[in-house]
Parts: C-alpha cells; sequence; structure tokens
C-alpha cells in the first residue's frame, strides 16, 4: 500500500460517511414535509421518492397547460372500460337523477351529494389534454366542480393526507395527496365539450388530475375518502387492485 | 465507475422503454395522437394494449408497472451519474485534454483523413494512435455526451405531465408532446446505433485489454497517455 492509496482511502471513506449521513438527513426532512409517496418503499423507492419530491418542492402550485379552443380533438379516443355493473345500469337508466357522491372520513359534515348538488357549486371549464401512459393523448374541455370547493364544504380535519376516490366499479379507485386535492384544476367533471360527460369518458362523474397520467383519472365516481393514510388503497401496493403494479405518483 | 453505472442504467431504460414501447407502437407529431388518428409511422409488432390496431390477432402481457417504474429510477441513475461525470470531467480538465479535437485535428482535412483510414479499416498505427481518442472518436463521443443524453433526457421530460405544468416550454418547443415522444424514440434510436458500434470497436481492438483497463482504470502498457 503506497501513501496515495491510504490517503485516497480516507478521503473516501469520509466522502461516504458524508454521503450516507445526509442521506439520511435528507430522508428525514422529506418525510417530515410529506415528500416520501406511499409506494416509497423497494427496490423502484428512491427513484419515485426522487420524483415526487423534486415535483412538489418545485412545482407544487404549477397548472397544467391549458390549450386553445381550436386544439380540442376532433376524436376524442376513449378507452376500454371494464363491462359495466348493474348498479351503474339502474342509475343510467334514470338518467343519474339518482348519482350520488358520498364524501366520508376525516370530514367535519360528511355528505352525499347528487350532481345537481354539484353543479351548485362554482364552476369550472378547462381545456386540458388526458395523457395516458401508454402514450398516446387527447384534448378536451372539461366542465366541471373543482374538488377543492367540495373538500371545504365538508370541513377538512387538520390531520388529512390523501383523499382515496371509487368507482362504481368495485375493483377501482385511486389516491392524490392533499397538494393535487387543493390544486385549482382537480375537477369532478360532469360534462365534457359542452355536452353531458358521456359513459365512455367516465360520465356521469369522473375525477379529472390533469397533472397526473390518465390513470389517475378515475371514471364513474361514487365516493371520496378523506384520510390520513392511503393504507390498504394503494393500487401499486395493492394485487386486487386493477392497476396493479403502477406507480402511486403519475406526474412522473 | 460512472461508465459501468451508465451501462447499467442505459440498458434498464433500454429494456423498459421498449417495453413501454410495445403498449402503443404508433407515433404521431404535435400535441396529440391516439388509436382514432392517422399516426406518422407504425412500428409493425403486436401491442400488449387491445385497442391498438396492430393486425395481429393477439395482444401480449401488459407489463408496463415495473417498465415504468423501472425506466424513471434508471433515468434518475443515468441523470445523477451524468451530473458526477460532467462535473468531474470539468474538474480534472478531462473533456478539454481527451475529448476535444486537438489543434491540428480541428480542420476538414484532418478529419476526412480519419475517416477515410477507418474505412480501409487501417489499425492504428502506432502506440500514440492507440493510447489516445482519434478525432473521430471524439466528436462521436462530445454527441454523444453533450447532445444525444441531454436531448434524451429533454425529449423524455417533455412527456411528464407534471414537468411540462412547471415548464410548458420544454415541451411546446418541441412542436407538442406527441413530437417529444417522437424525438425521444429517434434520440434512442440514435443512442443504440451509438453503443453497437462503440462496443464493436472495443472489440476489434483488443476485447480483454480494453476491458482489463476500464475496469481498473490502469493502461495495460504503462506509459504516458498523450
Amino acid at each position: 500500500m503506497s501513501k496515495i492509496s491510504r490517503r485516497k482511502f480516507v478521503t473516501a471513506g469520509l466522502a461516504a460517511t458524508a454521503g450516507v449521513s445526509s442521506l439520511a438527513v435528507a430522508a428525514n426532512l422529506a418525510k417530515r414535509y410529506g415528500l416520501v409517496p406511499p409506494d416509497s418503499s423497494g427496490i423502484y423507492g428512491p427513484g419515485e421518492t426522487l420524483t415526487y419530491a423534486a415535483q412538489r418542492l418545485l412545482a407544487r402550485h404549477s397548472l397544467a397547460r391549458e390549450f386553445p379552443r381550436s386544439m380540442i380533438s376532433k376524436v376524442p379516443f376513449a378507452n376500454s372500460i371494464a363491462p359495466l355493473n348493474d348498479a351503474f345500469k339502474r342509475l343510467q337508466a334514470g338518467a343519474f337523477a339518482d348519482w350520488r357522491l358520498s364524501i366520508d372520513g376525516l370530514v367535519a359534515r360528511p355528505a352525499s351529494l347528487s350532481l345537481a348538488d354539484l353543479r351548485s357549486f362554482p364552476v369550472r371549464r378547462q381545456i386540458t389534454e388526458v395523457v395516458c401512459e401508454e402514450g398516446w393523448s387527447y384534448v378536451a374541455e372539461w366542465i366541471g366542480t373543482p374538488l377543492f370547493e367540495v373538500l371545504k364544504a365538508c370541513g377538512v380535519l387538520p390531520h388529512a393526507r390523501y383523499v382515496v376516490y371509487f368507482s362504481i366499479d368495485p375493483d377501482w379507485w385511486e389516491s392524490i395527496d392533499m397538494a393535487d386535492t387543493q390544486h385549482p384544476q382537480t375537477l369532478l367533471a360532469w360534462s365534457m365539450n359542452d355536452g353531458d360527460l358521456p359513459v365512455a369518458f367516465g360520465g356521469p362523474l369522473r375525477l379529472r388530475v390533469p397533472r397526473q397520467l390518465g390513470y389517475k383519472s378515475v371514471k364513474f365516481v361514487t365516493r371520496l375518502m378523506v384520510s390520513d393514510s392511503p393504507k390498504g388503497f394503494v393500487s401499486a401496493l395493492d394485487p386486487k387492485s386493477p392497476n396493479f403494479g403502477y406507480a402511486w405518483y403519475a406526474g412522473i | 465507475m460512472t461508465h459501468w453505472i451508465t451501462v447499467i442504467s442505459f440498458i434498464a431504460l433500454l429494456v423498459s422503454g421498449v417495453e413501454i414501447l410495445i403498449s402503443h407502437p404508433r407515433f404521431y407529431w404535435g400535441e396529440v395522437g391516439n388509436s382514432g388518428t392517422p399516426p406518422l409511422f407504425k412500428i409493425p409488432i403486436p401491442s400488449s394494449r387491445a385497442t391498438v390496431p396492430t393486425g395481429y390477432g393477439y395482444v401480449l402481457p401488459d407489463q408496463n408497472g415495473w417498465s415504468r417504474y423501472l425506466h424513471f429510477e434508471a433515468a434518475w441513475v443515468l441523470v445523477l451519474t451524468g451530473l458526477v461525470y460532467i462535473i468531474s470531467g470539468l474538474w480534472t480538465r478531462h473533456f478539454r485534454k481527451n475529448l476535444f479535437p486537438a489543434p491540428a485535428d480541428r480542420k476538414w482535412r484532418a478529419f476526412r483523413s480519419v475517416v477515410a483510414k477507418h474505412l480501409r479499416l487501417a489499425a492504428a498505427e502506432n502506440e500514440a494512435d492507440s493510447r489516445s481518442y482519434n478525432v473521430l472518436q471524439r466528436v462521436t463521443y462530445l454527441l454523444v455526451i453533450f447532445v444525444l443524453v441531454p436531448l434524451v433526457i429533454w425529449t423524455g421530460l417533455a412527456m411528464s405531465p407534471g414537468f411540462n405544468a412547471a415548464v410548458p416550454w420544454a415541451v411546446n418547443s418541441l412542436g407538442g408532446r406527441q413530437s417529444a415522444r417522437t424525438l425521444h424514440f429517434f434520440v434512442s434510436l440514435s443512442l443504440v446505433l451509438f453503443l453497437v458500434v462503440h462496443v464493436a470497436m472495443v472489440v476489434l481492438t483488443g476485447f480483454a485489454s480494453r476491458m482489463r483497463e476500464m475496469i481498473t482504470g490502469v493502461a495495460a502498457v504503462p506509459q504516458e497517455r498523450t
């Protein structure tokens, strides 16, 4: 062993110690400030955490691109959906007059809203792109009730951290963090391109999260559950979910 | 060290990238594109989605879950390793000394003579030649490090809805999201082409000794590098 290699060895050791301890400090800080996604364990955890933390730190309030009316896709693409169940068909037969959106969990005033109730909130219209993880996309105008308006009316409790939202299809749900629930473009959409939201696109009610990939925009939404933990509902960790294996955070 | 981490992450990106591509082997230009709009071109392979009209009577299994996780984690590894490499390369003047073409070589004539020599498959004429990068290698490496890799990262980021919300010009300047996806495909293809030629050259010039040098960082024939 020469002198230089010993010095190199000590330097490398010090650098490694500094690296490991600063990583530990960073991990603690990240946890405290809500920068760790629910699927942060396992071999893909570091990549997911870096992406989620970077976007929450640097772009928490940024708005998804909105497009001019001329860019609305003439033929929006309706992705395939699982066969609709009897509960859905019954409601469809009644023109969705009895469709209810229930809000429960960590709220001061749980509620059950009809589509007419939803329309009485302030309305938001936005022309945004639906981006599928497969690679395709289309632009449409989405009209609906901002999620934060509904949550505000229900009085979200201070320790809430996630909202889990469920489709009428019992095998379909997703969850988002409070940054996305409070985002102005997160929309309970009941209309598309100036008509009622077609069933093929998630009608009568779809939660649109335009800063994330299409699979976070669940169709046929019937329930919002406000929670301090998405445990049991993170599709990436739950083999029962149709999205088994997909990342929880889909802003990439 | 950074070289081998990059090799591993590049292979991970390539495998997962091909897997993701299979879910929609059609390419478009502009902002939007889907199975209901005419493609710029199609890749004639079966797809992992039944909604894609491929002409094949069967659908491949969906592997996008782990593929996407792996793709983005490997991208982080590539970016962070690349930063370490760039900073250390500037610090040790590696780029200026070993990669930026030597003054004598910054002329078309010098460039042409190296190209001509390559076309005749002439081996390195002397020790000095084989110990330093020739002008063709230098230009190629600089192109990969400072053009293709940054471009593949940029076009990749321009497909992220979260990133596009924060930095809209990154995607708008490319002509839209589908243009970014198409460009990402072609830049990746160029990098694969580089990889093939690069590995072929290493094999042709003596695999064992080059590997020994690269892994240990010590030249097989101890002498000053020129």
